[in-house]
Order: C-alpha cells, then structure tokens, then sequence
C-alpha cells in the first residue's frame, strides 16, 4: 500500500472509530442503567430515595435502543460503504454526520438525566417534556441523515464510474438500509419539529394525541427493521467470511433489502392495536404487511443455513450437526454473531404474535413485549453488533483483540443472559405483569402475587448481561490500549457461491424500489390519517407529570 | 432469476405458515367477534368532569347480567377504583382521560386498552370467572404511575 494510500485508509478508520466507540460508549453506559432497573423492578435492592425508575428507563431506552444502535449501524454502513467502494474521498459530510448526531445525543442525556424529560424512549404526548430534549433527538435525526448523504453520494460516484457494473453489495445493502431509514425517519421528524417542540415552547395550546402517536409509529416499527438491516448487512456480507464460505446468493440478497426497503414502514398500526380513533380495518391491514416483511426474513434463514450448509460439503461434512459443529464457535466475531442468530428464531416468532390484529390483546404492553425486543434488538442485533465489532475494530486499528478468550466469554454470557431474561419476561408477561413500571407489587392484589420469583430470574439475566456487557468495555478500550499493531487493515466480504447465478438489473436500482416504498408507505397510511384529519379529537393541553 | 429448488419449497412453507396463521386471526375476528378497542367516540379532555356519563363514572346495569362501566384514569388513579359484579356478567367499559395517556388492562381477560386523552376507548368482557381481579395502568403517566391501579370483584 502506498504512504498516501495507507493515509486515507487511517483517516476513513478514525471516522468508523469514532462511531463505533460512541455507540460503544452508549452501551456500556446503557446497561448499567439497564441493571439498575431490573434489580429495582425484583425488589431485590431497596432504593434509595433519589432513585428515579422512570428516568433510568428513559436513559436505558434512549441510550440503547436509539443512541447505541444507530451509532453502530452509522459506523457500519461507512465502513462497509468505504471499503467496498475504495477511492479518495472527502470525510466531510461523515463527520459532520457524527458531531450532529454527539451534539443530539448530548443535549437529549443531559435533558433526561437533569429530570427534565422523563417521558421514555417513545415520549408519548400529552407527558410535555423539555423542548431541548425534542430538539436533541431531532438532531441525533439530522445527524444520520448526514451520513445517509454520505453513503448515497459514494453510490452515485461508483454508478457514474462503473457503468454496466454491479453495485458491490455491501454498499448496496447500506444504501438501502439507510433510504428505507430516511423514509421512515420523515415520520418522528414531522412529529417533533412540526408538533412536539412548538407545543413544548409554549406556541401552541394542544396538541393532537393520536396523530403523533401515528406519526411516532410510522417511524417506531421501521426503526426495529434499521436494528435489523444493520445486522443483515453483516450477515450477507461479512459472516462468511469467519468460516471462509460463500455467500448463498447476490441477487437474493439484494431481493431481500429490497423487500425490507419496501415493508418496513407500512406496518406501524401494528403497535396501536389497542388504541382508540384507528379502524379495526386498517389495524388488520397492517397485520398482513406485517406478516408479508416476515418474508424477507424466512429469505435470511434460508440463505444463512444454505452458506453454512456448502461450506460444510466442501469439507466433507454432511447433515445438521456436523454442519453446526464444522461452524468456527471459537472465534467471538462468529460466536457471537451465531448466537443472535439462535435469539432471532425466538424473537422472530414473538413478534407474528405481537403483529397478530387480536392476539396482542394478550400482550400488548405486558413486559412479555420487552422479553420481544430484547430478544430482537437485544439479542440479533446487539449480539451482530458486537460480534462484528470483534471482527471490524483490529481492521480499524491494525491491533489484535485484547483478549480473544474475554470476547468468546462476553458473547456466550450474553447468549445465556438474554436467554434467561428474556425467558421470566416472557412467561411473566402472559402472567399479566406491565412493563414500564417502578413496582409491581400492587398490594398482592390478585394476580400480582404470583410474579415475583419471575422478577427475580429477570435480574438474574440482567446481572449475567451487565457482566458481559462490561466485558464487551474490557475488550473495546483493552484492544485499543493494551496490544500491538499486528493485524493487517484490509477488509474482504463474501463473495458469491456457484449457485447464485447472474444477479437481474432490476434488483441492482435501489432509488426506484425507494420510491415505490415511499408510495406504499403512504398508501397503507393516508387511510387511517385522512380519518384522524377528518375527526380530529380535540386537543390535548399536555403536562409534566414527574 | 434463479431459484434453487428447495428455497422455493421453503419459501412456499413460510408462506403458506403466514397465511394460516392470518386465516385464523380473520376467523377470530369474524366468527369470534375478537377484535381490538377501537373506540371512536371524541370528548374534550378539558371537560371531563362536566361531560356525562363520566362526569358520574361507576356502573350502570343495562339489562339482565349486562352493565356499563364508565372509567375515567387521570394521574394516579382510576375512578371508580373498585368495581363489584355478579359473575357470568358481561361489562361494556368506556374510559377516557383526561390528562396523559394511560393504559387500562385486567390481566386474565382480553381487556386491553390505551387510553387516550380526547377519546373514548371500549372493550366487552364477559366474567364467568369468580374473583379478584386486577385492573391495572400499563402505560406509563407519571411518577406515581406504579401507583394507579384498582380491583374488580366478581362474586
């Protein structure tokens, strides 16, 4: 590599850096918080009187689900966008990208943890928070839009470059990734700016309960599926690698980001089925667009079995176990990574229960939800992050992990943790017991008395996540400090196996699919908000109610 | 395209597993009549206390073994707290707020409700169950929001 070469490289490495280890720090930060709230929840700590439940689950909340999964899938699509399109390239919109999005994250912490926004991760109107806490989610917004651009303008620069050739897919599956995220995003963004921050200045008298709560799930359900894309960028186009296979097919996965492009947003509803002023049609409309992006999905589990499955042949091996055992479950990046696989076939079939238009009159907003998405951002995606930060951060630094044994250990722990969380959450949640709740005690009246040793085995996960999660912070800021430049910096993806066949031009255009997306989104919509136009409710005033 | 045969097979089962699975949440709701709350029915959260029927909330018994329960949740408490029916009645509740968003869920039973500042929600419930049973805010409100909760006896 030449001097100059090698320099950019190093630059283009600080960029994912810096997003990777603001998403790390998120993390750390986020599942201490997350313990926190567990042990509160069993009764197993008492409290002390400052002790605010409600607004460590804000933190949790925000800091996970929002701030850490998104710094991730940034500091992902950039590097998998980068190295799959080398050329020299100004980093300017990357980082301005990530100071929009810090600044964001900052304003919105301080807001949270100075009590000024104790309104969870979903901020539901009327509860009035801060308008700097609105302002700062707007802006950790605007901020991936930035690196959205950024992503977008390298794809245009290879189209006009590379004329008549394919789009390499890693960078293929960011870009979609991030057009289906700017589709959904346009949602909470008109929810904030629009509503939410000139009612929280006091600009306007109410406001319009259901039409923000539609306009938050319009981004709230695609927001699950950016989690998801993000690990299915890894698992296409990083994962076989730890095993030196294939991947199973370029043009289906290509099918598949197209298909999550086109329904990860009509399928919001899904979370308001138990809510006044939405048609009982149009909560059964989005059942079925729900249970149609379960497709893409069986696409995945074909795919990732059938990579795993050829690999295996060539070396002889045939049938489910000694596939399974041919697998390289001593390496982190892998282990991990096939751990959140194993967590998704659980969180896979929750979810069609939670989608289902009456089932979910069972579960809706009983803590067997949070069991749900830990076991799907918790778990496919979180775990996929990790294990791909095992795999990404000696190619960012050129160092060796610190320490191999310690990352096996994380991703094993966290398997276990999830496992058994997630489990008492699950089963509790049938039980009857709310999620969002400081105590769950309700004076032993009726059922609540049978819940708590449910309680206790979620602390117990919980204790066994925040041990591994803080050696995930061993591992990060250990490879960082403690060991020597060894590794080399490239970076290869899978390549397609024999089977895969020559890809159609129809699966290699992403902007076209993005505007039928836009279209369907619209259509699955305008139904249920020309009603809430046409009988608007009254406006609520909104308070402050912590 | 091509599509190797067994992914076609796989992709067949995957789907045909999502279409029964939808055929009997459709015959759930057209033979079983089990739909979700769809309450669309309006009031001006401002006004409760002064809108009927809840600014008298409680039950009302409507025919043989068939009440009305009108709620109203606002922070911390749901009025009225406690609720006494003979069992095998069957409840039609109504509950709106008027402050925040709050939830309005009896576990063991398929009453599920947010409830919405502005609006109305319903949900119908038949007991043929006798008991205590919980009716609890599982939306967060507030600070006190742990606190809101209330009983139904059926006896």
């Amino acid at each position: 590599m030449s001097l100059a070469a090698e320099r950019s490289l190093r630059a283009e490495n600080r960029l994912v850096i810096a997003h990777v280890y603001a998403g790390t720090v998120a993390f750390v930060l986020g599942a201490l918080f997350g313990l926190l709230q567990a042990f509160s929840r069993a009764d197993a700590i008492s409290a002390p009187p400052w002790f605010d439940y409600y607004r460590i689950l804000t933190t949790h909340g925000v800091l996970m689900a929002l701030v850490f999964t998104t710094f991730f899938i940034t500091g992902l699509s950039t590097f998998v966008t980068y190295r799959s399109i080398p050329r020299e390239r100004s980093l300017a919109l990357g980082w301005i990208g990530w100071v929009v999005m810090l600044v964001g994250t900052l304003m919105a912490a301080y807001e949270i943890l100075a009590g000024n926004a104790t309104v969870l991760y979903t901020f539901y109107a009327p509860l009035k928070a801060s308008p700097w806490f609105y302002i700062g989610a707007a802006l950790l917004v605007v901020g991936t839009w930035v690196v959205a651009t950024d992503i977008f303008a390298n794809v245009i620069w290879w189209r006009r470059n590379h004329r008549g050739e394919k789009l390499p897919l890693p960078a293929f599956c960011a870009a979609t990734t991030f057009l289906m995220w700017w589709i959904a995003t346009l949602g909470v963004a008109t929810e904030v700016l629009v509503f939410l921050v000139p009612w929280s200045f006091g600009w306007t008298s109410g406001i319009n309960v259901m039409l923000s709560r539609l306009l938050f799930w319009y981004f709230g359900h695609p927001l699950v599926y950016f989690w998801i894309m993000g690990a299915y960028i890894a698992w296409y186009n990083i994962v076989p690698t730890y095993y030196k296979g294939k991947l199973f097919s370029d043009s289906l996965t290509r099918l598949t980001f197209i298909m999550l492009l086109l329904l990860s947003t009509p399928v919001g509803i899904h979370h308001q089925f138990m809510e006044p002023g939405i048609a009982d049609r149009w909560k059964m409309l989005h059942t079925v667009l729900t249970y149609g992006v379960a497709v893409p999905s069986f696409l995945t589990a074909f795919a990732i079995f059938a990579s795993f499955e050829l690999k295996a042949r060539t070396l002889g091996k045939f049938g489910f176990w000694a596939t399974a055992r041919s697998l390289p479950w001593d390496n982190p990046a892998f282990a991990a990574t096939g751990y959140a696989m194993l967590l998704f076939i659980l969180g896979g079939f929750g979810g069609l229960v939670n989608a289902s238009y009456n089932m979910d009159m069972l579960v809706h907003n009983t803590i067997w939800i949070v069991g749900h998405f830990h076991v799907t951002v918790g778990g496919p995606a979180a775990l996929t992050f990790l294990g791909t930060a095992y795999w990404m951060i000696p190619k960012l630094t050129g160092r060796e992990l610190w320490s191999k044994s310690w990352a096996l250990w994380q991703a094993r722990l966290w398997f276990v943790g999830m496992l058994v969380m997630s489990m008492a959450m699950h089963l509790v949640g049938l039980l009857g017991e709310p999620r969002r709740t400081a105590s769950v005690d309700y004076l032993g009246t009726g059922i609540a008395q049978t819940w708590a040793p449910y309680n206790l085995m979620a602390a117990a996960g919980g204790t066994i996540l925040f041990v591994s999660a803080m050696m995930f912070a061993v591992v990060a800021i250990g490879t960082l400090v403690a060991n020597r430049k060894t590794q080399p910096m490239d970076a290869e993806f899978s390549e397609p196996s024999e089977i895969s066949g020559p890809t159609p031009r129809s699966l290699d255009t992403i902007w076209r699919w993005g505007v039928v997306a836009l279209v369907l989104a619209l259509l699955a919509y305008a139904g249920p908000l020309a009603e809430l136009i046409h009988n608007p409710g009254y406006l609520a005033p909104g308070m402050r109610t912590w | 395209m091509h599509v190797h045969r067994y992914e076609r097979i796989w992709i067949a089962f995957g789907v045909i597993m999502l279409v029964v699975f939808l055929s009997a949440i459709a015959f759930a709701s057209v033979a079983d009549n089990i739909n979700p709350p769809s309450g669309m029915q309006t009031i001006d959260p401002t006004k409760v206390a002064q809108t009927p029927p809840f600014d008298h909330p409680g039950l009302r018994k409507i025919g043989d073994g068939r009440y009305e329960a009108y709620y109203v949740a606002q922070v911390f408490q749901f009025t009225p707290s406690d609720l006494k029916i003979p069992v095998n009645s069957t409840v039609s509740f109504y509950v709106t707020s008027p402050d925040v968003v709050h939830g309005f869920f009896i576990p063991n039973t398929d009453v599920n409700m947010m409830v919405i500042p502005g609006w109305v929600n319903t949900s119908t419930h038949t007991f043929t169950k006798r008991g205590t049973y919980l009716l609890i805010c599982h939306e967060y409100c507030g600070i006190g929001h742990q606190n809101m909760f209330g009983k139904i006896e059926v006896q």
